[in-house]
């Protein structure tokens, strides 16, 4: 070996990462983090005796860890097409801030983390499920269907419907209908809400070669699908109610939701040029994000309504 | 084998990380260190909740 071999010169030497905390928290994707929050509390509230509240926080705290390391994996197997596309070329390794073994690595110690936290704080069926849907949502999903199908989101959809029913699990260690409902709700609710963001990215998904819908079988089969989705998707929503694990304020809510939320894929199916046909999509897509959240958020309120009256 | 004059000052500096790197450095090691203290918490809680009223006293 020369003397040579052992001088470090500035372009071989390793760089240190730059990466700031903030960098790493934007890998778990926190706003897909926080729904995944959200959706498991109804979850975990859904069982008919009431967990204990700490319990029940380490778990959700377990889950939405689980959710963002399956953000950090997807982003690490996904860096090279997050640069070719506006909404996701700031994310933090098309941005150069971070590199991608060590969003690897991050997404890798925080699944496993998360996994064997809830194994331990609820029990192992919660943590099955838990590792299940990170294993669909990074291997079966990113990458496998995202690349090859434009059915890409309509299977993988199941990864984000999943977690209602690992909190449920979590909470009573078995699976119920309730928790079958509410994911339901969120699978039929996935291909709407991403489907008209597809028709407006459209390009943008061609460039980086997915193959969504609107990319492989065009609009207008686009459009009947996302009215086809959304008008399965109504009834669904308003099931928690017909099955009675909703009161009929929920009912009601989710009633004049899904009718809205119909009308504006009807918008969408008709409007299909120019300017109208654009708004029309962000519409829908914008709508199903209150249309979600707002079922949610009156399914944990009725239910956190309850709890309160049965512990006074 | 002859050590060269370049390999003794990185030996003896290791790698210079710019003011922008040892602040990120300094970052992330508060932020493990806040992670690592919550986890044991996290755990040191749950512990108390789930043995709950099994604690008691051993009779002598």
């Amino acid at each position: 070996m020369s003397d040579a071999s052992f001088i470090i010169d500035e372009a071989s030497a390793p760089r240190a990462p730059v990466a700031a905390p903030g960098d790493y928290f934007a890998l778990l994707k926190p706003r897909v983090m926080s729904l995944v929050v959200f959706t498991a509390l109804a979850g975990i509230l859904l069982a008919p005796v009431a967990p204990h509240p700490f319990l029940a926080f380490a778990s959700l705290l377990a889950i939405a860890v689980g959710a963002g390391a399956s953000g950090a994996l997807n982003m690490w197997y996904d860096a090279d097409i997050d640069r070719l596309m506006t909404r996701t070329r700031g994310r933090p390794i098309p941005a150069g801030r971070l590199g991608r073994e060590e969003a690897l690595a991050f997404g890798l110690f925080l699944s496993i983390m998360a996994v064997f936290t809830l194994g331990l704080v609820a029990n192992w069926l919660a943590a099955g499920l838990l590792a299940f849907t990170i294993f669909f949502y990074v291997v079966v999903y990113t990458m496998w269907l995202k690349r090859t199908t434009p059915m890409n989101i309509v299977i993988g959809g199941a990864a984000g419907a999943l977690p209602p029913v690992v909190g449920f699990a979590a909470a009573t260690g078995a699976v119920d209908l309730s928790s079958v409902i509410l994911f339901g709700l969120i699978f039929m609710w996935t291909p709407p809400h991403f489907w008209a963001l597809a028709l407006v990215k459209r390009a943008e998904y061609g460039a980086a070669g997915i193959p969504m819908l609107p990319n492989v079988h065009g609009e207008t089969r686009t459009r009947l699908e996302i009215l086809v989705y959304s008008i399965l998707l109504a009834p669904i929503g308003v099931a928690p109610y017909l099955l009675g694990f909703a009161s009929p304020v929920y009912g009601a809510v989710a009633l004049l939701l899904g009718a809205a939320l119909v009308a504006c894929a009807v918008e969408v199916y008709l409007r299909r040029e120019g300017d109208k046909a654009r708004r029309a999509a962000m519409r829908l897509f914008f709508f199903s994000i209150v249309y979600l959240t707002l079922l949610f958020m009156v399914l944990v309120i009725e239910r956190l309504l309850a709890l309160s009256s049965w512990l006074a | 084998m002859t050590i060269g004059r370049h390999e003794d000052t990185e030996r003896r500096e290791g790698v210079v990380l710019t003011p922008e790197q040892a602040k990120s450095r300094r970052a992330r090691n508060i932020a493990i260190g806040v992670a690592v203290a919550l986890f044991v918490a996290l755990f040191y809680f749950v512990t108390i909740v789930k043995l709950g009223g099994n604690v008691v006293p051993r009779a002598e």
